[in-house]
């Protein structure tokens, strides 16, 4: 397999587009032959995130592609807004830190259930999380 | 979107969630349930999970909020048929439904409010 297989994007502007994007998470995970509990592990890391990008980010575009190159098969996702960024982002991944009433799990557990991860802010210019999981014929895994 | 079944089961509310719900949906149920228990007063309240596909921190607040609310209002729920993937994500994630009183099925749900109220039954004067 070689270069994108399939990207989308989509508009995250209500809490009806996470649902949505949970949908197609699972539709590329099922694609590229995620274990269940893998699959679990991935949308359940987007929904997260998403739900950042809506509540913190005030909206923006979630970009979902599945990527092939001569290690594997990898998921990528994007999630980019143009919010008020974060100002501390180490502190921001700990656990229990949250500005607003969630748990205060989400950057750092999303991190966690992912095998790639790299965040992008800045404050008053927006913030870009892009993670990538491996489907299992990925060598080298 | 779809309305969220609450059903009747005698003096048990059973509340079945499901995935395709957005986040308003959830608060909305949150609300329903507690107007439910307000005019059913039932012994309890079985949380139904089986057809949730994921359980990210926003819904574990939810469900959390749910038991908190119906159990002030007397009434005890206890969480049912929560998939073994979701399971172990959450455990990865660092979410527990700690201090939630679980079982594995409706069956076993509705074994488990029995039981307590035969204890409860047992205590009284």
């Amino acid at each position: 397999m070689s270069g994108p297989v399939s990207a989308q994007a989509i508009h995250v502007g209500s809490d009806l587009d996470i649902v949505r994007i949970r949908k197609v998470v699972r539709e590329h995970a099922v694609a590229a032959g995620l274990s269940l509990v893998d699959q679990t592990k991935l949308v359940t890391a987007a929904s997260e995130l998403a739900r950042n990008t809506l509540v913190h980010g005030g909206g923006g575009e979630v970009t979902v592609s599945t990527e092939g190159d001569e290690r594997g098969t990898t998921i990528r996702l994007v999630f980019a807004d143009r919010g008020p960024g974060i100002d501390d982002v180490d502190k921001a991944l700990t656990d229990g830190f949250t500005t607003n009433s969630a748990l205060g799990l989400g950057l750092g557990g999303a991190r966690r259930l992912v095998h790639e991860f790299h965040i992008d802010t800045e404050p008053g210019r927006g913030t870009t999380v892009r993670i990538g999981f491996h489907a299992p014929n990925r060598r080298g895994r | 979107m779809t309305t969220q079944p609450v059903i009747r089961l005698d003096d048990v509310l059973l509340v079945s969630l499901h995935s395709d719900m957005g986040d308003e949906d959830a608060i909305r149920l949150q609300d329903d349930i507690a107007d439910r228990v307000a005019s059913v007063a039932p012994r309890g309240v079985l949380l139904d999970l089986s057809a949730v596909e994921i359980i990210d921190s926003f819904l574990a607040r939810v469900v959390h909020d749910m038991a908190a609310v119906t159990a002030t209002m007397d009434a005890v729920t206890v969480v049912v048929g929560i998939r073994p993937a979701v399971a172990i994500t959450m455990a990865e994630l660092g979410l527990d439904l700690g201090g939630l009183c679980t079982a594995l099925t409706v069956d076993a749900g509705l074994r488990e409010l029995r039981a307590r109220d035969e204890v409860r039954d047992r205590e009284r004067p």
